[in-house]
């Protein structure tokens, strides 16, 4: 039960960020004062792409949930990142973002360290 | 301060009280759920019945104002700069795990801590943005 709670957590995490980061840099700077927090849940409430995107994010978060009950904190934490390379590539192709070999190393060296946390 | 300066500023103040947003509202949250009484299960009754519980209900709070800090962050910065720099909340949470419910960190688990700080500094050095912004409003 652990690993499919743990995929449902990878890949809907992935979606959802993939679609949050598409549809923020298309709304331009944002803040978080007191004005800045309400237009952005206004924009959750009416921007299709983030409303999916918070769909996403609700059932990583309930699959998260009964992960986290199960399982220690300091596996379910680090594991679920296994999302991140999955993101990073996603990010390249899809956003077009300029993943360097800097950035690339950094990232790499992240995913291992993430990994040796998990266990 | 220059416009480059000032966006970079604002991109580490978001990512500061993201990192500190996160694991926080997940200690809290699996401190919640590891004393609920009942086992979570694809039954939407006992979520609920968990979401009113304070701890639950703290770390909920918190994710959610996470979710939004994020999302000013991403309206900043690229998806491949966030997700390594926001990884150093991993190592809190291993930390918070040992120090609040007694979880052990063994040495291959610091060394794999001592790797997210390289890789977060490594990318930390790079452009945080390379594809075009909207012009929305701060």
């Amino acid at each position: 039960m652990k690993w499919i709670l743990l995929s449902i957590v990878v890949t809907a995490t992935a979606l959802s960020d993939i679609l949050q980061s598409h549809e923020m840099k298309r709304a331009g700077e944002q803040s978080v004062g007191a004005r800045g927090l309400a237009r952005l849940l206004k924009m959750i409430a009416v921007r299709r792409d983030l409303i999916l995107s918070i769909v996403c994010l609700a059932l990583s978060f309930f699959a998260f949930m009964a992960l986290v009950q199960a399982e220690p904190l300091s596996f379910a934490v680090p594991a679920s990142a296994a999302s991140f390379i999955l993101e990073t590539a996603l990010a390249k192709v899809v956003l077009k973002e300029k993943v360097g070999v800097r950035r690339g190393t950094g990232a790499l060296l992240v995913l291992g360290g993430v990994m040796l946390l998990a266990r | 301060m220059t416009a480059a300066r000032g966006t970079r500023f604002r991109t580490y103040s978001l990512l500061g009280l993201f990192v500190f947003l996160r694991p926080v509202g997940n200690l809290s949250l699996a401190w919640g759920t590891k004393h609920f009484p009942q086992e979570l299960s694809l039954n939407p009754v006992v979520y609920l019945r968990a979401m009113v519980d304070p701890f639950v209900a703290l770390g909920i709070a918190m994710l959610i104002l996470s979710l939004l800090t994020r999302l000013a962050l991403l309206s900043l910065a690229d998806l491949s700069f966030v997700l390594p720099v926001t990884a150093i909340g991993y190592v809190l949470a291993a930390l918070f795990g040992q120090m609040f419910l007694h979880e052990a960190v063994n040495a291959q688990q610091w060394m794999g801590t001592a790797l997210i700080f390289m890789g977060t500094g490594l990318v930390g050095s790079t452009k945080q943005n390379t594809t075009p912004t909207g012009k929305g409003s701060a």
